[in-house]
């Protein structure tokens, strides 16, 4: 199996509000040197560690995880030999 | 006109939509679950507020992969009217139906009251019953609001008329002040080119009959089965409550 660990990011001319907003509060916890914060999604995708799956989770990036009007997306895949917890 | 109300799992204003277009406008009007395919019996599509699949990764995200969008397509691009409120509005901009992206009110906060419309375009199938500049008075209900486009898409979508309704004042000046979610140049509805498709983040489904407090929302659809008076260039007035 493999993990895609993906990062989806707002375009960096996209106002981010909720990080702003995380910045602020970081100040008036006394972490005032705290330039900028900027906020995105993390997800992590299980799947078979075939050939193209690299391709797949591109895939699945343009056409759902990330909205490619406001966001961007970056990605690495983790090739485990170890069955999910989960399963 | 037949209406077909599509209702997505988390759709919740489906029941006020049919309210207002079978019981007070007296159109043939039906719920339309979002695993139909065939909408050959409808001529108008809506899809209505809510929060379809909880809002899950981004509103309308995931909605807009539902089995009827195909059909919602094949519609819009055959010219036939197409409305999204709010949830719906995000549906259609995901769906790619309508250009540019929703993101989260810059407030960080749902914002629930009746905002001040300014009508910038009243020669769309949405907005013909409107004088140009009328000022409508339209609940809105939202946390994902703030209108995005990026400053090509948006001098294309003005040059185009594309952009209908914007957030005004009391007195009907578009201000920063009246900007209820920080939506870019204070849009709150946009249509497609071709101006078949309409969407909007307030609610005119909440905003139909008197007894609500502003029937100002009545014109939008109305202004769908008015065309003999559009012919006629004669726009009626509504008396705001």
């Amino acid at each position: 199996m493999a993990v895609a660990r993906i990062r989806v990011k707002l375009k960096p001319t996209v106002l981010d509000a909720q990080g702003a907003q995380v910045r602020h509060a970081l100040h008036s916890l006394g972490f005032e040197d705290v330039r900028d914060v900027r906020m995105g999604r993390y997800i992590e995708v299980e799947l078979p560690d075939d050939a193209d799956a690299g391709q797949q989770v591109r895939a699945m990036c343009e056409k759902l995880l990330a909205n490619p009007v406001i966001e961007t997306y970056e990605f690495e895949i983790a090739v485990s030999d170890q069955r999910s917890a989960r399963s | 006109m037949r209406f077909g109300i599509i209702v997505f799992p988390g759709t919740n204003c489906d029941a006020d939509t049919l309210w207002v277009l079978r019981d007070v406008l007296q159109q043939p009007a039906e719920p339309v679950w979002h695993e139909d395919t065939d909408l050959s019996r409808v001529d108008a599509v809506v899809l209505p507020g809510g929060f379809s699949y909880g809002d899950y990764l981004r509103a309308g995200a995931i909605a807009r992969f539902s089995p009827v969008m195909r059909a919602v397509s094949e519609l819009a691009a055959a010219g036939q009217p197409v409305l999204g409120i709010c949830n719906g509005f995000q549906v259609l901009v995901e769906a790619g139906l309508l250009p540019g992206a929703m993101m989260r009110n810059t407030g960080l906060r749902f914002v629930c009251k009746d905002v001040h419309l300014r009508v910038e375009n009243a020669d769309t199938r949405f907005t013909r019953a409107c004088r140009p500049g009328q000022r409508l008075r339209l609940p809105i209900a939202h946390n994902e609001g703030a209108y995005y486009a990026d400053p090509e898409t948006l001098a294309r979508m003005k040059a185009n008329g594309q952009i209908v309704l914007r957030y005004c004042d009391a007195e009907g000046r578009v201000t920063p002040v009246a900007n209820p979610n920080g939506s870019v140049d204070h849009i709150a509805g946009i249509c497609n080119e071709a101006g078949n498709v309409f969407g909007l983040m307030p609610h005119p489904e909440r905003a139909s009959e008197p007894l609500l407090g502003s029937a100002d929302g009545l014109l939008l659809f109305e202004s769908l089965l008015d065309r003999a008076r559009a012919a006629d260039g004669m726009k009626r007035e509504r008396v705001m409550v």
